[in-house]
């Protein structure tokens, strides 16, 4: 039998791992806390990718693997899949996530709305500090996605873009 | 005693949403793995997981109490049950036990014999002072205070380390009383 958790386990662990690393660790390195986030995403999604391919052929090109993440991977970390795949077939694979779970229940700190737009540098100040809140949280799905494409022999950097939220972007290129 | 209602958090876990526990097992090993690497001492690595878990804690507790149906637990007793019986069950999905209550009722171990923290896990020789699951007694402990009760969270027995079970302690130092009237009611 699959042994199951409540999903707000899952929840909890990641906000607090990235609460922890923010703003514990390295309060005053958000480089350095992206970079341990990322890298414990590239851990489990090696892991997992390992776990969930074991019972299947080789794939015989990038796009098939990619094909594999949006599908079966996804699946399994959401019950859905990946909802639109794009590429320039030179490399670079979009994949667009409509409503991506783990930035459903995400609140940005409302101190931050109070900020008067005529001062334009608070404002904008506030602004990096709600997209760098997110973005903070989406280093360890990036992580992932690297982690389970270079256990299937691709090398690649990943970045997401939300400038449709609550759709998620996850770029991956692919180095040659 | 009066019952409690539901005795166990069978129905409760089933009502739940949840998922394939890998993800959660991973993900945790992952963050031991990366505070090993980050923080190199062992003990201040159980101090952050401790402190991980207290935040979470002070958070799951109203989840807890919104989707339990628990009604007021009469004392410490009562309370260490229903932690064993439907909190563990209704979010880790396994049961608990409570054993070894000491004469006054202040002091008891709640007894696990599955974790699927650990599935997958060995403990290397390097990290033989790693409490790997610390983030659990956190998570008791941080529960508990948000109820007025302040409480001492150790383990006892650990099966990473060769114990035949997981044994928290949980020792109850006081119980604070609720100030009344709550502000936001006015």
């Amino acid at each position: 039998m699959v042994r199951e958790v409540a999903e707000s386990c899952v929840d909890s662990l990641l906000t607090e791992m990235v609460a922890s690393y923010c703003n514990r660790f390295y309060a005053n390195k958000p480089e350095l806390a992206a970079r341990r986030i990322e890298a414990i995403g590239y851990q489990v999604g090696h892991q997992l990718s390992e776990r969930y391919t074991m019972e299947r052929p080789r794939f015989s090109d990038h796009l098939e693997a990619i094909k594999f993440i949006c599908k079966d991977f996804w699946t399994e970390l959401f019950k859905k899949q990946i909802d639109n795949l794009k590429t320039n077939h030179r490399g670079t694979f979009v994949l667009q996530d409509n409503k991506f779970p783990w930035l459903e229940r995400i609140s940005i700190d409302p101190s931050t709305d109070k900020v008067n737009s005529a001062e334009d540098d608070s404002f904008t100040t506030a602004e990096n500090k709600a997209a760098s809140t997110i973005s903070m949280h989406l280093y360890y799905p990036c992580g992932i996605i690297r982690g389970a494409l270079s256990n299937l022999g691709i090398t690649c950097a990943v970045t997401a873009d939300i400038s449709n939220l609550p759709a998620c972007s996850f770029v991956v290129r692919v180095k040659a | 005693m009066p019952p409690v209602a539901p005795r166990s958090g069978d129905s409760i876990f089933a009502n739940l949403e949840h998922m394939n526990a890998e993800l959660f097992t991973l993900t945790y090993g992952a963050i031991v793995r990366q505070l090993i690497t980050d923080l190199e001492e062992v003990d201040e690595v159980n101090k952050q997981l401790d402190q991980m878990g207290y935040n979470i804690g002070v958070r799951l507790i109203d989840e807890f109490l919104a989707k339990s149906n628990i009604s007021r637990c009469v004392d410490f007793k009562e309370t260490a049950e229903v932690i064993a019986k439907v909190g563990f069950k209704m979010f880790l999905g396994v049961t608990a036990s409570v054993i070894n209550w000491d004469a006054d009722g202040t002091s008891c171990s709640i007894v696990l014999e599955d974790n699927p923290l650990v599935d997958f896990v060995e403990l290397p020789d390097n990290c033989q002072g790693l409490h790997y699951c610390n983030i659990l007694s956190g998570v008791v402990r941080g529960a508990l205070e948000m109820v007025s009760m302040k409480t001492e969270v150790t383990w006892v027995r650990d099966m990473l380390r060769g114990d035949e079970v997981y044994e928290l302690n949980v020792k109850l130092i006081k119980q604070v009383p609720e100030e009344y009237p709550y502000k936001d009611d006015e």
